[in-house]
């Protein structure tokens, strides 16, 4: 494969790929994942609450103990798993335009959520929406084998389009050669239309953005779409007629619709990009939907990934035979199935549109850096020691070696629900957990209704934000109950 | 090694307990002040002739100077101890034993919380800096899951569950409508009981400890000194105390319906002080009802009711005030509200009461067989401290 570089000005230069000149092997993707948060709108309950904005179909809702960075560590642990055996990984990178830290890297929680290793690098690609199609591509272009996470939650003012349109969610690929084991996609091109205009924009700080005059934006891509498109093409060596879907995604739902019309790709090889049920996901959506398809996907298939976001990218994939033999650990389509309701006050009070009265009891104290340092293994990992007749032992006994636990799957021995302690989002629902191969521990539930909880409920682990003090984030696992149905998709 | 206890070396001479509630017009020192001043007069003594002081409190104050300032104390030993809702039965067994072992010849419990200075409802521990990964469940919560594995264990369903509850808060309701120093004096309805709004799980507002202001004290010598300051001494038989180490919250076996911290500090406590059918030795019980399926399981724990009965002793009456063993008849934590640090001085300032034959004529129980039982636990369920003592008016024989 051949990647260009297309410059707007100046003369076009090629840029050798790298990879081809000292081996052999095939770049591509390893593993592919999407993670769709439990709760949905219904969008139709904003025009009933507000007589205004709103629409049809639902939108993905993160909940009140999730961010960005728990959306990622969500989708990295489904990736990892997608292959059998949790995946190794050479680097973590992870992209989100809404950051649950700046200054702070973020990605390394997710590092820590993983159990990654010491040496394995993980960065923060943030701010910009397009850091989620360009931490792709860099990954596809660079070496070693890469675990590239991209997590968003979109929303804006009630009743605006943002709020509607938007979800949240997060996707994980986890990139290398066929060296690093089997592929389910063949890299083939990549192309980029880079240009300077303002489409959307925000301040930090903001809870909103704010977009200039459609019609502007729809000028600007257009053009910059056919150029890359082209451009990726040809440096896969493929036609158009050739390609078999097509993901389009951005943030500008005109421009990406009137770009599909303009590059004459028929209705039936667009693939479903997830809005009438997700939302769009912004930084995470290309990669979600990506992982969507890829999910579904037969061998041979080529699959073009578009995304428009100040420019646009696209990249030239190919579904390899390894794709007929995945089941995924949990299909975005299975996610998509499952997830519950959520009333239109809870999903503004959850994004701090509306701020509810809250417990009458002291908030959380900040955490201790130094006492959650010494803790990483535990509160990040939720690792176990074992005891002498090698039960778990939760948390770990001081000094004792660990063992993994995060995915191992429990059982509601008893519960409470607590209507007076301090929780964003009261009542916080409690259960004792016994662990199936041993081991117990009391712990917060999450997704889950206060009504529906009952003993022996089949729960499993995930990571969630606790509470936030002096803007410190306090992540732990809660425990939430285990899908319905097996998997079958 | 053993624990052989202190049975009849040293007795209670004087105690005095303030009015528990919603005190805001008294701070920690005006509660101190007033309940060290009944206890001394009660011994016919004063603050001089005392020779060391212990100071339980939670959190309303650190150090011995938190007693030594109030009371204007000059050159005495004075030690703050904290051990959970535990605390003022632990300030206790600190003056008992500096006493047993020679040490002094009188010394001083007294207990005291502020806990209406916080703006909150409820009980609230101090933030410990830490790694953020503790429970941060109210004990009502905790406490709750009792309720629906006891129901399990032994076949009693949510209905008689809720039922067997209101009966228990009705009782310290009852009791406590007859103590002129306690927190809540109004008998309230099972049906208001069952039907309050829920605080956790199946429990409401009535089957939770009031949170109460207040300060308790005692004053302990030798047996042998007891009657150069009563006529009526009460003599220490036992005190039995258990930290558990937590391990009930990873251990799978645990199932909620009882205590073991409760079950091995009564077993101590029985031992030192030779008893071997509570139920039918003792004349009444203190325990620590902070919600009402705690002292459910504590009628178990306690040796009360065999286990998986205490429902059917509780419905039958057998901890009436009238019953065959009286249970709370101050009304316990529910009714006469719970100042963390006061609340083991307070159960026992029953006993000196009921034994001495000076409860208020409505609530005196028939007191001959002349012995009473104070439990006091501070905690959760599979993570608790655990109190147990036993107090006598006859001071019995000396075992070697």
């Amino acid at each position: 494969m051949v990647v260009v570089e297309i410059g707007e000005i100046g003369p076009e230069c090629r840029v050798p790929d790298a990879r081809n000149l000292s081996s052999d092997a095939v770049r591509g993707i390893l593993s592919a994942a999407g993670y769709v948060p439990f709760r949905r709108l219904d969008r139709t309950e904003i025009r009933a609450t507000f007589g205004s904005g709103g629409g049809t179909g639902t939108r993905s809702v993160a909940s009140y103990d999730q961010d960005t960075t728990t959306l990622a560590v969500e989708a990295a642990r489904l990736a990892r798993r997608a292959g059998g055996d949790p995946l190794a990984v050479g680097a973590l990178w992870f992209a989100t335009a809404n950051p649950a830290y700046l200054d702070k890297t973020n990605a390394t929680a997710v590092h820590a959520a993983l159990g990654l290793g010491r040496s394995t690098p993980a960065f923060d690609f943030g701010g910009a929406l397009r850091s989620g199609m360009g931490v792709l591509r860099a990954a596809l272009d660079g070496r070693g084998s890469t675990l590239v996470v991209s997590a968003d939650m979109r929303t804006g003012l009630p009743t605006g389009v943002d709020e509607s349109s938007g979800g949240d969610g997060a996707a994980a690929i986890v990139v290398g050669d066929d060296s690093d084991g089997p592929l389910v996609a063949e890299y083939l091109g990549v192309a980029s239309a880079t240009a300077e205009f303002l489409d959307r924009w925000r301040t930090p700080g903001e809870l909103r953005s704010k977009v200039w005059e459609e019609r502007f934006g729809e000028t600007q891509y257009g053009p910059l779409g056919e150029r890359a498109w082209n451009e990726a093409l040809a440096a896969a060596g493929v036609s158009a007629d050739e390609v078999n879907t097509v993901v389009a995604t951005g943030l500008h739902a005109r421009a990406t619709r009137a770009l599909l019309r303009a590059l004459g790709v028929v209705e039936s090889r667009i693939a479903d990009d997830l809005t009438t049920t997700v939302g769009n996901t912004g930084t995470a959506h290309a990669a979600l939907v990506l992982a969507d398809v890829l999910e579904t996907a037969t061998p041979g298939q080529l699959i073009a990934l578009i995304g428009l976001a100040d420019g646009v990218d696209v990249l030239i994939l190919r579904a390899t035979d390894e794709v007929s033999r995945r089941v995924p650990a949990r299909s975005v389509r299975s996610q998509i199935d499952q997830g519950a309701p959520v009333s239109y006050g809870t999903f503004l009070s959850w994004r701090q549109m509306v701020h509810l009265e809250p417990p009458r009891r002291p908030e959380p104290a900040r955490v201790s850096a130094s006492a959650a340092g010494r803790a990483q293994g535990w509160k990040f990992g939720f690792v176990a020691s074992l005891d002498d007749d090698g039960t778990p032992r939760l948390p770990p006994a001081p000094g004792a070696p660990t063992v993994p636990m995060a995915d191992a799957v429990g059982t509601v021995a008893t519960f409470t629900v607590d209507h007076l302690a301090y929780s964003p989002s009261p009542p916080i629902v409690f259960g004792v957990v016994d662990f199936d191969g041993g081991g117990r521990f009391p712990v917060e539930l999450t997704d889950v209704d206060a009504e529906s909880i009952a003993i022996g409920d089949r729960v499993e682990m995930t990571f969630r934000r606790l509470s936030t003090a002096d803007g410190i984030h306090n992540y732990f696992w809660k425990a939430r109950p285990t899908p319905a149905a097996p998997d079958r998709d | 090694m053993g624990s052989h206890g202190v049975k009849d070396r040293v007795a209670i001479v004087g105690m005095g307990c303030t009015r528990f509630g919603e005190r805001f017009e008294a701070g920690l020192d005006d509660l101190i002040v007033e309940a060290a001043a009944e206890t001394y007069a009660s011994a016919g003594i004063d603050r001089d002739d005392v020779d060391a002081y212990w100071l339980g409190t939670a959190q309303s104050g650190m150090s011995g100077i938190t007693l030594a300032r109030p009371l204007g104390l000059t050159d005495k030993p004075v030690t703050r101890v904290e051990n959970y809702c535990a605390t003022g039965s632990e300030a206790l067994r600190q003056a008992v034993y500096a006493v047993a072992s020679g040490a002094y010849d009188v010394a001083m419990a007294v207990g005291a919380e502020k806990v209406k200075d916080s703006g909150f409802a409820g009980l609230n521990a101090f933030p410990v800096p830490s790694d953020g990964t503790g429970r941060t469940l109210t004990a009502a919560a905790m406490f709750a899951m009792v309720v629906p594995a006891y129901g399990k264990r032994y076949g009693v369903d949510d209905d008689k569950m809720r039922e067997v509850l209101a009966r228990i808060a009705w009782k310290n309701h009852r009791n406590g409508a007859r103590n002129p120093r306690a927190q809540f004096r109004k008998e309230i309805a099972t049906e208001k009981i069952a039907g309050a709004p829920k605080v956790a799980g199946t429990l409401g507002v009535f089957d939770c400890a009031g949170v109460a202001d207040g300060a308790a004290g005692a004053i302990v010598v030798r047996a042998e000194d007891a009657h150069r300051y009563t006529d009526r001494p009460l003599f220490v038989k036992a005190l039995a105390f258990v930290a558990g180490n937590g391990s009930g919250l990873g251990d799978a076996d645990y199932d909620y319906t009882h205590f073991p911290e409760v079950a091995a500090s009564a077993r101590d406590a029985y031992a030192q002080a030779g008893l071997t059918d509570p139920r039918r030795e003792l004349a009444m019980a203190e325990v620590h009802d902070c919600f009402t399926p705690t002292e459910l399981v504590l009628m178990e724990d306690l040796g009360f009711s065999p286990r998986g009965t205490a429902w059917q002793d509780t419905l039958a009456g057998t901890f009436d005030l009238d019953g065959a063993l009286p249970v709370n008849p101050d009304g316990g934590l529910k009714s006469f509200g719970h100042p963390v640090g006061a609340s083991g001085l307070r159960m026992f300032y029953e006993c000196w009461l009921q034994l001495r034959g000076e409860a208020p004529p409505e609530r005196q129980i028939d007191a001959e067989r002349g012995l009473a039982l104070v439990h006091n636990l501070g905690g959760y369920p599979g993570e608790m401290v655990s109190f147990v003592g036993i107090v006598g008016t006859e001071p019995g024989v000396r075992t070697a």
